[in-house]
C-alpha cells in the first residue's frame, strides 16, 4: 500500500513532500504567516516581486521563510514583457528558475489572458525556466500550455479571492484526466472542503492563499487545508462509489428478525 | 535641464557612486530577496558593486514580498 510519502507531488522531476501550495500575502502579521506555514507544511510558498519602498523595507520575507521552497509569481502582470522581466527578477532575487506565471487579462475577474500566457510560457521555457502557469479551467488551453513546455498547469477553481470553490468540477476533472503534466488547482478555494473536492477530482495539488490568510484563525485553517488536501488525495486514490438516485441498504437483507 | 534617472517610476538625481550608492540610499543591504533591472535588463547581484548609472537610465529595484 502506498504511503503518503511515496505518493508525493512530482513536478519537472522534482519530488515534494506535500501537495498543498500556500500563498504568503494578506496575513494579519508576519508571525501569523509563519505559524500558518508551519501548520500547513506546504510543498511551496508563493511570493511576489515588487518595487521596494523605503518605508516598507523591514525584515526580509526571504529570511523569515528560510528553509521553505519559495515560488516567485508574476502576479499583476498584464503584458508578456512585464511577466518575463518579473520572472527574471524573481529568478535573480531567489536563485530559482521556477515561476508561477500569471498574466492578467481583465481587472474585474482577474482572468488570465491565455493568448499572452501561451507566448510568455514559450518564451520563459526557452530561457530555461520551469513554468507553472495560472490558467483558465479550459482543457484546450491546458493542453497547449503543456505542449509549450509548462511543467504543470494551474487552472482556476474560481476567480482569485472569491472563495467560491471549484465552480466547474466537470471541467477540472476532464483536465486532470487528459493533462500530460500535473494539474494544480489555483485560486477560488474558500474552505477545506473545496480543497478536498479539488483533490478528489484528480488534481495533483492545490494552491491557495486568501482562504487561509483571511480566515478568522489562519493557523487553524492552514492545518485544515493540509488535512483536506491529504484526505482528498486519499479519497481520489481509494475511488469513490458511484452516485445513486435510489437508496440501497448497507446492512444484509437476509436473516432479518421476523422475516 | 538637469540630468536625472528614473527609479521605480520616479525621477532622481544621478548617484555619484553608481548602482551601489543608489541601492544603499534605498536601504538595500543584501542581495538575496532583491533584484535590479536597468532599462529592462536584469543586473546580476555580482555586478552591483561595479555597475554604473547614466542619466536617462530607467532603474527598477525590487524585492520579494508576500504573494499568492
Amino acid at each position: 500500500m502506498a504511503t503518503m510519502a511515496e505518493d508525493g507531488l512530482v513536478i519537472a522531476g522534482r519530488r515534494f513532500g506535500g501537495r498543498l501550495l500556500l500563498g504568503s500575502a494578506g496575513y494579519p502579521n508576519q508571525q501569523v504567516l509563519l505559524d500558518a506555514v508551519q501548520a500547513a507544511d506546504p510543498a511551496m510558498v508563493t511570493v511576489a516581486v515588487r518595487r521596494i519602498s523605503l518605508a516598507g523595507y523591514a525584515e526580509s520575507l526571504v529570511d523569515v521563510l528560510a528553509g521553505r521552497v519559495l515560488l516567485p509569481n508574476t502576479a499583476g502582470c498584464t503584458t508578456v514583457r512585464d511577466a518575463v522581466l518579473t520572472a527574471e527578477l524573481g529568478r535573480e532575487a531567489l536563485g530559482t528558475d521556477w515561476v508561477k506565471l500569471e498574466l492578467i487579462g481583465d481587472n474585474e475577474t482577474l482572468y488570465p489572458d491565455v493568448e499572452q500566457l501561451l507566448r510568455a510560457t514559450e518564451e520563459l521555457v526557452g530561457k530555461g525556466f520551469t513554468v507553472l502557469p495560472y490558467c483558465t479551467d479550459d482543457p484546450v488551453v491546458c493542453r497547449k500550455l503543456a505542449d509549450a513546455g509548462a511543467a504543470a498547469v494551474m487552472p482556476l477553481g474560481a476567480p482569485i479571492g472569491t472563495g467560491l470553490g471549484v465552480v466547474n468540477p466537470y471541467m477540472i476533472e476532464r483536465i486532470c484526466v487528459t493533462s500530460a503534466v500535473p494539474v494544480i488547482l489555483d485560486a477560488g478555494i474558500g474552505t477545506a472542503s473545496d480543497a478536498a473536492r479539488a483533490m478528489e477530482l484528480g488534481c495533483a495539488g492545490v494552491l491557495l492563499n486568501t482562504a487561509v490568510a483571511r480566515a478568522r484563525d489562519p493557523v487553524r485553517m492552514a492545518a485544515a487545508m493540509a488535512a483536506a488536501v491529504h484526505a482528498g488525495r486519499d479519497a481520489h486514490l481509494a475511488g469513490r462509489i458511484p452516485v445513486r438516485t435510489q437508496a440501497e441498504p448497507s446492512s444484509p437483507q437476509l436473516g432479518l428478525l421476523g422475516s | 535641464m538637469k540630468a536625472t534617472i528614473r527609479v521605480n517610476g520616479k525621477d532622481e538625481d544621478v548617484p555619484a557612486g553608481g548602482l551601489a550608492a543608489l541601492l544603499a540610499a534605498h536601504g538595500v543591504r543584501q542581495t538575496r530577496g532583491c533584484a535590479v533591472a536597468i532599462n529592462g535588463a536584469v543586473v546580476p547581484a555580482s555586478a552591483w558593486p561595479t555597475q554604473t548609472v547614466a542619466p536617462g537610465d530607467d532603474i527598477e529595484i525590487l524585492r520579494i514580498v508576500g504573494g499568492g
